[in-house]
């Protein structure tokens, strides 16, 4: 019995691993109906199969849900992160920090929302437009006064974006007091507190949460890129504890007792909450519990390796690449390193915030010590492991990671005694150290995959790559 | 002399002097290159050459003096800035992207008139697929000039050298300039490849209609190519001229081979 339930758990992390990489090869394809039908299918797949009873038992427990969706988060952060360290060569500690700050943004706009204040969506909502607006506007006057200094110009930017979040939390207060009727009361729910407006909210908390995350990578990101990389890895190490420390104090020092603190924040609507099958057969079975819990995770998860690998296969992609290679020689090639590490490390946050806003709604309950600096290795080592300037590697690692690790391994050592599962933080380490040791490169080096491969531009490009055929591609001097 | 400094100048300039603490790495540096001239800049080791070009591209800020670029002052903007504006450079030390392809480490230097924003390649629009497609037929084009079509998915690092200061050539020709300046192209060359290198150097130069500036040591390059020479040593302009008359200076002899070694040499 219990060695079936161990093979079922490998069988189940084999076939999700193929799950996620088929819809990597269908996205890949060149029409747009053979993305948009791989699209459908593969969320047809893992609903039908979450939902799905094998004789009265269902297919998926809650544990293995929660595996895939720790495996989704993951994958966003460490994607994020591969995107800063692994192709813009810069070390970073603070994607955890960011990961934190998308989650109790995400998580403080519905929470509120749930108890009819609609505070937490319009503030953050007006701060990241008008702080990104102000961005752009301060970006545009300075781009005409020649030669600032990246300190005053950091000046610029904290007072336009300290002023536009001073608007935003004016602007929302009135907006949010104007909106309260719209709840109603606990004996006559309004509009807004009906169970579609929080599906909405939710769609836009995490939109926001990512947005914020930017906006603070940004403001944070600007100073300390101009610093050498070890000593921007020294520095963002810095922005994690300060994450943290602040998390912990939430209630004390910043003005949100709702996140109460170390205690940790109760009563998050659990958005993506794990799905079981219907007692009835049939459609009517199926559909009886549905809920958009994967349906959002899907879309997410899906926007955020477009975003990703549009953003790598793009020429502002081969630049961060140029950077990462060599700075000097990139700015001799016309490239502004320092806009240009910056864009990527706030796209890089951007992924962490949406990636943290997920992970707040299918816990429900958020806690500071899970965003300590030292949980912020994980996706540093998944990076690593997956292969730095991997995007296919990455995820690779992250669902390795969370169904190896947290799901074989906690299940195999489970068997032998209940402080056995310790000792994966025993085994996993060793596991590391040998693939440093056999392939330094990482699992996939950086070889792409399916959706993540670079496109070729008609023949003439593979004729260039392969020679002429029948020939071998000449060499220098011949 | 005069002949050469006829004509409209590309980049001029002016008393440039760069100070690193006490020491003048630089000092009171003047240049004007005219059009379409093919100049050498020459001096022993350390004489600060390598510091002129790193002036005039902006790597280093000037300590004073000016820098004008078709007329307009470059100094005091970013390195990208000027590139931008035309000026196109090598380094001593090949700088390839090494882990990249050929192919990229051109397209690389297409990147500020790619033609699309990031907006397009986050959205995939058409206007992205379109420049794109433009953007690889025209690396995959200029390639083939240098007849490196054959090597463009080739990985940097692993071409020999020689072929790395072709593709690195090719690579700053890209950036569309009107000035490109060398820095020591024929360095760890054999005798057949500095052939190559000259013949090349003359090809690009009447192709891309540019005005070059060479910082070298072998002098059979720069006796060979110069059409006029500037020589520096300790920061300091010792001597110009045509390669005939530099190989006649007493100055530069001395410096090259230390006091009395003129005499000796003229004998």
């Amino acid at each position: 019995m219990e060695l079936g339930y161990l093979a079922g758990t490998i069988v189940k992390m084999v076939a999700l691993i193929a799950w996620i990489y088929g819809l990597l090869w269908g996205l890949g394809r060149k029409k747009l109906w053979q993305k948009a039908l791989t699209v459908v299918l593969a969320f047809v797949v893992i609903q039908a199969v979450i939902l799905a009873k094998l004789g009265g038992v269902a297919l998926f427990s809650a544990f293995d849900q929660t595996l895939l969706y720790q495996a989704i988060t993951m994958a966003m952060v460490a994607l994020g992160l591969n995107l800063i360290y692994g192709f813009n060569g810069q070390f970073s500690l603070a994607q955890w920090g960011f990961y934190g700050i998308g989650a109790y943004c995400a998580a403080d706009i519905t929470y509120r929302w749930t108890n009819g204040d609609a505070s937490g969506l319009v503030i953050v909502g007006f701060g990241v437009i008008l702080g990104g607006l102000a961005i752009l506007g301060v970006g545009k006057f300075l781009k005409r006064k020649r030669g600032v200094p990246v300190l005053s110009s950091f000046t610029f930017y904290l007072f336009a974006i300290v002023a536009a979040g001073l608007v935003a939390v004016w602007l929302g207060k009135a907006v949010s007091t104007a909106l309260a009727p719209g709840f109603g009361t606990a004996e006559a729910p309004g509009p807004l507190a009906s169970p579609m407006a929080l599906q909405a909210v939710f769609f836009l908390s995490v939109i926001f949460a990512g947005a914020f995350a930017a906006l603070v990578s940004f403001i944070f990101g600007l100073p300390v890129l101009s610093l050498g990389s070890d000593y921007f890895g020294i520095a963002t190490l810095g922005f994690a504890i300060i994450v943290k420390t602040l998390l912990v104090n939430s209630d004390t020092i910043l003005p949100f007792p709702e996140m109460k603190g170390g205690r940790g924040m109760l009563g998050i609507p659990k958005i993506l909450a794990s799905m079981a099958p219907g007692d009835e057969p049939g459609i009517a079975g199926f559909f009886k519990n549905w809920t958009p819990a994967w349906l959002w995770a899907f879309v997410f998860l899906i926007l955020v390796l477009v975003i990703v690998r549009n953003f790598v296969r793009s020429s502002t992609g081969r630049a961060t690449l140029a950077v990462r290679e060599d700075e000097i020689a990139a700015r001799a090639m016309g490239i502004d390193v320092a806009g240009n590490k910056l864009l990527t490390f706030v796209v890089g946050s951007f992924v962490a915030g949406i990636g943290g806003a997920i992970y707040a709604h299918y816990m429900g309950f958020l806690t500071p010590s899970s965003f300590d600096f030292i949980a912020g290795f994980n996706p540093l080592i998944i990076v690593v492991f997956g292969g730095l300037g991997s995007m296919t590697g990455t995820i690779a690692a992250s669902f390795g990671w969370i169904f190896f690790l947290e799901g074989f391994l906690r299940v195999l050592l489970g068997q032998l005694g209940t402080d056995a599962p310790s000792w994966r933080f025993v085994l996993y380490p060793i596991a590391l150290l040998l693939l440093m040791l056999v392939r330094p490169q990482g699992l996939l080096g950086t070889v792409e995959w399916g959706f993540f491969r670079a496109e070729g531009f008609g023949a003439r490009l593979k004729e260039a790559i392969a020679g002429p055929p029948g020939q071998k591609p000449k060499m220098a001097g011949e | 002399m005069a002949e050469i400094m006829k004509g409209e100048s590309v980049l001029v300039m002016g008393d440039a002097t760069k100070a690193f603490g006490g020491l003048l790495a630089v000092k009171d540096f003047s240049l004007s290159l005219p059009k379409g001239s093919l100049q050498g800049l020459i001096g022993p080791n350390g004489a600060g050459k390598t510091t002129a070009f790193n002036l005039i591209t902006g790597i280093i800020p000037l300590t004073s003096g000016t820098v004008e670029f078709k007329g307009e002052r470059i100094d005091g903007l970013e390195p990208f800035e000027v590139t931008r504006l035309g000026i196109a450079r090598t380094f001593q030390n090949i700088r390839l992207f090494s882990n990249l392809t050929v192919l990229d480490n051109v397209r690389i230097a297409y990147h500020a008139h790619s033609g699309y924003t990031l907006t397009d390649s986050l959205l995939r629009t058409k206007r992205y697929d379109q420049k794109e497609r433009e953007l690889t037929e025209k690396a995959l084009d200029f390639l083939a000039i240098f007849k490196l079509e054959d090597i463009a998915g080739e990985v940097a690092k692993n071409l020999p050298y020689g072929q790395q200061r072709r593709v690195e050539i090719a690579r700053a020709l890209a950036c569309d300039p009107s000035l490109l300046l060398l820095d020591e192209p024929a360095a760890g060359m054999n005798p057949r490849e500095i052939q190559e290198l000259m013949e090349l150097i003359h090809f690009i130069k009447d192709r891309f209609d540019l005005t070059i500036l060479l910082i070298e040591h072998q002098m059979r390059v720069v006796m060979g190519i110069c059409e006029y020479l500037t020589v520096m040593d300790f920061g300091e302009v010792i001597a110009r001229g045509t390669p005939k008359e530099i190989q006649n200076n007493e100055m530069v002899i001395e410096a090259y081979l230390g006091k009395g070694a003129g005499k000796s040499a003229a004998s």
